[in-house]
């Protein structure tokens, strides 16, 4: 028994902003009550969340945790660890492990391992096609019964329109979104960062804005023809948030997400330093500005990190060599609140719901603070001073151009199933 | 008697240096010109020292433009070439700096295929490193060299019309002209196929004029100096382009040239690709300094090398003047 008390509640899916005391029992959430209302037994540990925020469990779209595989740049255990340290208590993890997510004795094997060694929950994203090649559809019905709750080829988008087409009719079959790294990558060969003034003054070789919108305006009208659900990860660029409102629009079943990354930082950001490179590239300022504006009038769904470790040794190297990434667990709620909150743009209720109750949904889930909901809470504060120090981090990994960056707020406590499991 | 003011820890890039701080770095090439023509060019200003050359990227003039500098500052140098160095054995650069500075150099000039390699380099590294070409960025000795060429032919570098031709958007060779000329109130105009002359271009030196035009004849309109890029063969593959439609369009010759300024200068930082971008009419002639950008490589050079390894904080006689008589130093400021 959990009781959280004295704190400031925010929940967009039941649209409250008032002090609330929170029971929990087991797993679950026992009773949401008017502070100083709850009956609790004695003995019962008590989180005074006195001055701190108190929301859903905030949901991850979208990480990389390189296990299977690529286990000197994260585990499961270290990722979901630093997971937990940024406020999060569910994580989607990317198929492009090493094997890839593609069948259902990796899901298993993921899964076996959340639970062996993971603190958050770990939800298995499936490759949309074998070994995310773009050529035969994987075995995502076996996934989905084995616990993914998505496809996608991250990493690289769904090769070719026919195959896209396929996956998204097959998908809408079994009920699965489809999550698309929109990218077309004859645009995009060979390129190490957004194309414009920047990209031209350091000589790194640009993929233009297009490289992504192209991408998203054949998957949009896909979206249309098959009925399908559409998620588009990443999404970086004004042009391709265009084709995101003409969906929604329409009515069609599309819904997209946004890195902290890509809302705070510019190509103009970018130097000759690893830790700026990642794909799709930091866009233009007006992107940016673009980016900014579609989180505040909701044609953004999520923000989700990106989460994409790589280990010193891989990105220690020459700009151009360096694999795309950064890392992003730790510092997303706090450059959430510096950037869209701080600045104005944004409501902190909406901003909470960007980190629940907006990507719930888009797999078919809810999330909300009441009686019999999964004991999920992410506790925050809007005024704790704080400097991000990436060494620090139980990441393995360094790469993250946040590294020194000072913060107001972050996050102070984690729980998941009624479980504190990250405390400031 | 001379004041050497500046410090120059590194040379990565000409961008980030002011107006002063280069002619500062011409002017002290200016002495080492003179070296270039006596019979017996070497100092001893440098004895002892040792200069690392690591080109990771075939080149032939720089490199021996380098060491000649080294050698006529009397500097030994050990020389790491991309054929015989471990990276196709998978070593990374850092560790091959890391390994050439264990042999204790003082200082390491390095050419890389990687935009910024140097700059990354120059952050692991106490020694001092000059950027002999990153990758699509800069080419500050190139850079300096022209600007010492044009300022010796037309007596000076302000305020001129300078003209690029050719693979604008992948040449190290326009980027570090444009930033360096830039700073002297120089107009550029950028003229070249499209793919190869993008609008960005006009905007990567704040402050410093730059059109982008795509009709040679325009472009050379009034201008005093007419840099030529080497067309890159392999370049002209992706995207494909007619070699043939290079020339209608782009080749600088006689003709064209007339539309230049009367004493227009043409400079080629080489190697020359004859019967391409230039007609042997115009490469030969009395308008081109292209032999004169080679000589005065190796002078450029050596103040550099003088500069980042001899540091230059004590005032004193400049080294390639030593025992001269001091009215001939005075001269030259």
């Amino acid at each position: 028994m959990l009781a959280i008390k004295n704190g400031r509640v925010i929940d967009p899916a039941t649209n409250t902003d008032a002090p609330r005391d929170i029971l929990m029992e087991g797993e679950k959430i026992a009773e949401v009550a008017q502070p100083g209302g709850l009956r609790v037994a004695p003995g019962a540990e008590v989180f005074d969340a006195a001055g701190l925020i108190v929301a859903p469990g905030f949901i991850d779209l979208h990480a990389h945790l390189r296990e299977p595989g690529q286990e000197s740049s994260e585990t499961i255990e270290t990722g979901t660890k630093a997971a937990a340290r940024g406020g999060f208590t569910a994580v989607c993890c990317m198929p492009n492990t090493k094997p890839v997510n593609d069948n259902a004795s990796v899901t298993r094997f993921i899964l076996d391992r959340a639970k062996a060694t993971g603190s958050v929950r770990v939800w298995p994203i499936g490759a949309a096609s074998e070994e995310s090649k773009g050529e035969a559809i994987a075995e995502i019905a076996g996934m989905r019964d084995a616990g993914i709750v998505a496809v996608s080829d991250d990493g690289r988008p769904i090769a070719t329109a026919k195959l896209a087409r396929q996956v998204m009719d097959y998908c809408r079959s079994l009920d699965l979104p489809v999550i698309e790294h929109a990218e077309d990558v004859s645009l995009a060969a060979g390129a190490v960062m957004r194309e414009g003034v920047a990209s031209t003054r350091l000589g790194l070789r640009g993929m233009p804005a297009a490289a992504e919108s192209v991408c998203v305006a054949r998957d949009v009208q896909l979206a249309e023809l098959t009925g399908a659900r559409l998620h588009i990860a990443h999404l970086s660029a004004k042009a391709s948030l265009e084709q995101v409102r003409w969906a929604k629009s329409r009515g069609l079943r599309v819904t997209c997400e946004v890195t902290p990354h890509h809302f705070t930082l510019s190509d103009e950001d970018v130097r000759y330093d690893s830790r700026f490179k990642m794909n799709p590239p930091l866009g233009a300022r007006e992107d940016r500005a673009a980016l900014l504006a579609g989180l505040a009038d909701g044609t953004v769904d999520a923000i989700a990190t990106d989460h994409a470790p790589h280990e010193p040794a891989l990105k220690d190297v020459e700009f151009d060599r360096a694999p795309f990434g950064v890392l992003g667990f730790e510092t997303a709620l706090a450059l959430a609140l510096e950037q869209l909150v701080s600045s104005g743009q944004l409501s902190l209720m909406r901003m909470v719901e960007l980190f629940t109750s907006g990507p719930a949904p888009v797999l078919g889930m809810e999330r909300k603070i009441a009686s019999g909901q999964p004991a999920d809470l992410t506790i925050f504060s809007t005024t704790r001073e704080w400097t991000y120090d990436v060494n620090q981090s139980p990441s393995k990994s360094r790469n993250s151009p946040f590294d020194g960056r000072k913060f107001k707020g972050g996050p102070m406590a984690t729980i998941v199933a009624g479980r504190i499991i990250y405390k400031q | 008697m001379r004041t050497l003011s500046y410090r120059f820890r590194d040379l990565l890039a000409l961008e980030p240096l002011t107006a002063d701080e280069l002619r500062f770095l011409l002017d002290q090439s200016k002495p080492f010109q003179e070296i270039q023509k006596h019979p017996l060019k070497k100092l001893a200003t440098l004895r002892g020292k040792t200069v690392a050359l690591a080109f990771f990227e075939n080149s032939t003039r720089t490199r021996i433009s380098f060491g000649t500098a080294a050698a006529r500052l009397g500097a030994d140098t050990m020389n790491l070439q991309a054929e015989a160095s471990s990276i196709k054995k998978g070593e990374t650069l850092l560790d091959t700096a890391f390994n050439l500075n264990a042999m204790r150099p003082d200082c390491l000039v390095m050419r890389h295929s990687a935009s910024g390699a140097a700059d990354y380099v120059a952050r692991h590294l106490e020694i001092p490193v000059v950027n002999a070409g990153d990758g699509t960025h800069e080419h500050p000795s190139q850079g300096l060299l022209d600007a010492l060429t044009i300022r010796d032919r037309l007596g000076t570098i302000e305020n001129l019309n300078v003209t690029i031709l050719g693979d604008i958007l992948h040449s190290r060779v326009a980027r570090s002209n444009i930033h360096l000329l830039g700073k002297f109130g120089c107009r550029f105009t950028l003229c070249g196929p499209s793919i190869w002359v993008p609008r960005e271009l006009e905007k990567i030196a704040p402050g410093t004029p730059i059109r982008c035009v795509y009709r040679m004849e325009e472009a050379l309109e009034g201008a005093h100096v007419i840099l030529m890029l080497r067309v890159q063969t392999e370049r002209l593959n992706d995207p494909p382009l007619s070699a043939n439609d290079y020339i209608l369009l782009y080749q600088l010759n006689a003709e064209r040239l007339r539309r230049a300024n009367r004493e227009a200068i043409v400079l080629h930082p080489g190697p020359i690709n004859r019967g391409i971008e230039i007609t042997p009419e115009v490469a030969d002639g009395p308008q081109s300094c292209v032999l004169e950008q080679v000589t005065n490589g190796v002078a450029v050079r050596m103040a550099i090398l003088y500069l980042v390894i001899a540091g230059a904080t004590e005032s004193g006689t400049h080294p390639a003047l030593e025992g001269k008589p001091k009215e001939s130093a005075n001269a030259s400021d």
